[in-house]
């Protein structure tokens, strides 16, 4: 009895050790960005104290600085206007072919849309460099728009494949008697499909915006002028003058950036889940 | 006048006609997205193979065939090998480290605990956060002086302050430090899908085992093992074809150094093809990701197919 609840406590106590241990390997780094972003330098520098707490008053100089001497809301605007641009564009393409490979094509459809998704796994590092020509004829060389035109690369062949799932997913009968009553079968997409879809609709929305601001690679080759840059791309190589790492305010930085992206992850996880292991599991 | 009042509506009709055909509006509505890839994606792709084989650069853009010269060249480049090698070995040796810790995360999330939402909240943030600002964030933890993480081993008693470790600026422990971060970004990843896997399997096949005297590690082993297997499987093609070809974490944290140890195929790439402008070998370069690729493909269509069926 007494040995019984012994390795009981041991039990209880070595899984708590590990909940502790994935709680701080997850959350570390970015508590040192937020400690980091409001302490102020001379606190930042001293290695004499312990570093994971003020020993300043906590300061908004980083911040301050980030918005009034840097680019930082160009950029954030950037950002803003590349992922609305591009998650338009996405929706515009990617809704009409997922509902299409989804009810229309049968077979040859279910192979084409695997196809399309497939296309998702090229990576950035093999067409990088045939599409810094292209961007370069279309005259987008330097240019934020650059981007607005290759992004939908990934986020089409993402979107269809979640888009598909969802359409598969309503049942059929409500577009077949909105067409018996007299709709035609692009009005049964748009009147009927797409309102039903609505919360897919959304989480396409949402995926498209946090896949434009977490692309890194696409950004750092085609763009070096600083006011064109978007925000992951000026925060991670912009901040830093000379050999110098403003620490304070890269910190600052990528906080601001990041906390919208782990909320929208965070609250649309699941359905994300089920996009990409795309049925895996019945 | 009958006549003509007639013959007006005809062409609409005809043209509805032909939109109500199935397959008609299907391939319309499907051709936008088609082409877009076709052209950015499968054009690109044939583009970057034959620059491979010509002797293309920004300062002399000729397209002249040269075979498989830039091969041959990029293959007797022992910096080259070091790459190839680098690649594999950062891929590897991240993969498996994330799935150790996603299958242990997963273990522990299973269990209801007070507060399990806020800890399940707080592990997805570093595959949600754009790893780039991630890496940037462990750039500074692992900086060569001001590093958190030495200053916790020095307070520990583990090192002193002259030989804290260099994690940057050693290869061995720069290796080890890509490893890490990029480990790091993909447990929570290999976390959700080992619990989307875990909670598929049906309570009573669970039931029905623990009832025939199935301990622990042998439900573990012998029912969900193999069960969650497909969606696992998903989940590293997209950690290893993700990691096999990332360029970000490298490029920002030791721009392939020190002395080109940590330098892999995506950074290669870009640092020949973009930076020095030899375009015709960065593809060469970039192309060795084919293979594996190819294999990953394979792979995945399989286990794609079998949710059709």
């Amino acid at each position: 009895m007494r040995r019984g609840s012994l390795t009981g406590v041991l039990q209880e106590t070595s899984f708590y050790g590990a909940v502790a241990f994935f709680f701080v390997l997850a959350a570390f780094p970015f508590y040192w960005m937020v400690i980091t972003s409001f302490k102020t330098n001379s606190d930042l520098y001293n290695v004499h104290v312990t570093p994971f707490w003020f020993h300043d008053p906590p300061t908004l100089d980083h911040f301050r600085y980030l918005f009034d001497k840097t680019l930082f809301t160009t950029w954030l605007l950037n950002s803003l206007i590349i992922g609305v641009c591009v998650t338009a564009i996405t929706l515009v393409t990617a809704l009409p072919a997922a509902y299409s490979l989804a009810r229309m094509t049968g077979r040859k459809g279910e192979a084409l849309g695997i196809g399309i998704f497939l296309t998702y796994l090229v990576p950035p590092t093999l067409l990088f460099l045939p599409l810094s020509r292209v961007i370069v004829d279309l005259g987008l060389q330097n240019s934020m728009w650059a981007l607005v035109v290759v992004y939908p690369t990934f986020t089409i062949p993402f979107c269809t494949w979640l888009l598909m799932g969802f359409f598969k997913a309503l049942p059929v009968e409500i577009e077949e008697a909105a067409i018996v009553d007299g709709c035609s079968l692009f009005g049964a997409f748009i009147k009927m499909a797409i309102p039903l879809s609505l919360p897919g609709i959304l989480t396409v929305v949402i995926f498209t915006f946090t896949l434009t601001l977490q692309e890194f690679v696409y950004a750092l080759t085609f763009i070096s002028a600083a006011a064109q840059k978007p925000i992951t791309l000026g925060v991670a190589t912009d901040l830093v003058r000379g050999d110098v790492f403003f620490w304070g305010e890269i910190m600052a930085g990528a906080l601001i950036a990041s906390v919208p992206v782990a909320i929208a992850y965070n609250l649309f996880l699941d359905r994300f889940i089920s996009g990409i292991t795309g049925g895996a599991v019945k | 006048m009958v006549a003509i009042a007639d013959s007006v509506p005809k062409p609409v009709s005809r043209f509805r006609f032909i939109l109500d055909r199935r397959s008609v509006l299907g391939s319309l509505m499907v051709a936008p997205a088609v082409l877009y890839v076709l052209l950015l994606v499968g054009l690109p792709f044939l583009m970057a193979v034959y620059y491979s084989l010509s002797a293309y650069t920004i300062y002399d853009p000729s397209w002249s065939f040269v075979g498989l010269d830039n091969f041959e060249d990029v293959v007797e480049d022992p910096v080259f090998r070091q790459t190839l090698y680098n690649t594999f070995i950062f891929t590897f040796g991240s993969q498996i480290l994330g799935l150790i810790l996603g299958k242990f995360g997963a273990l522990v999330l299973l269990r209801p605990f007070p507060g399990r939402k806020l800890v399940r909240a707080l592990v997805i943030l570093p595959w949600a956060v754009p790893i780039a600002l991630a890496t940037v964030a462990w750039q500074w933890m692992f900086d060569s002086l001001y590093s958190v993480i030495n200053w916790t081993l020095i307070a520990l008693g583990l090192v002193t302050r002259s030989d804290a470790p260099n994690w940057l600026g050693t290869p061995h422990l720069a290796m080890l430090s890509v490893i890490v971060v990029n480990a790091w970004r993909f447990f929570p990843f290999a976390i959700v899908i080992f619990l989307a896997g875990i909670t598929a399997i049906p309570q009573d096949v669970l039931d029905a085992a623990t009832v025939d005297g199935a301990g622990f590690w042998r439900r573990n082993y012998q029912i969900i093992m193999p069960m969650i297997l497909p969606i696992v499987a998903v989940g590293l093609i997209f950690g290893i074809v993700f990691t096999f070809t990332d360029l970000s974490i490298v490029f920002l944290m030791t721009m392939g150094g020190p002395v080109g140890a940590t330098s892999v195929l995506g950074f290669a790439g870009f640092q020949t093809g973009i930076v020095s402008g030899d375009v015709s070998h960065g593809a060469a370069i970039s192309l060795f990701m084919l293979p594996v690729l190819f294999i990953v493909v394979i792979v995945m269509l399989r286990f794609i197919r079998r949710r059709e069926i």
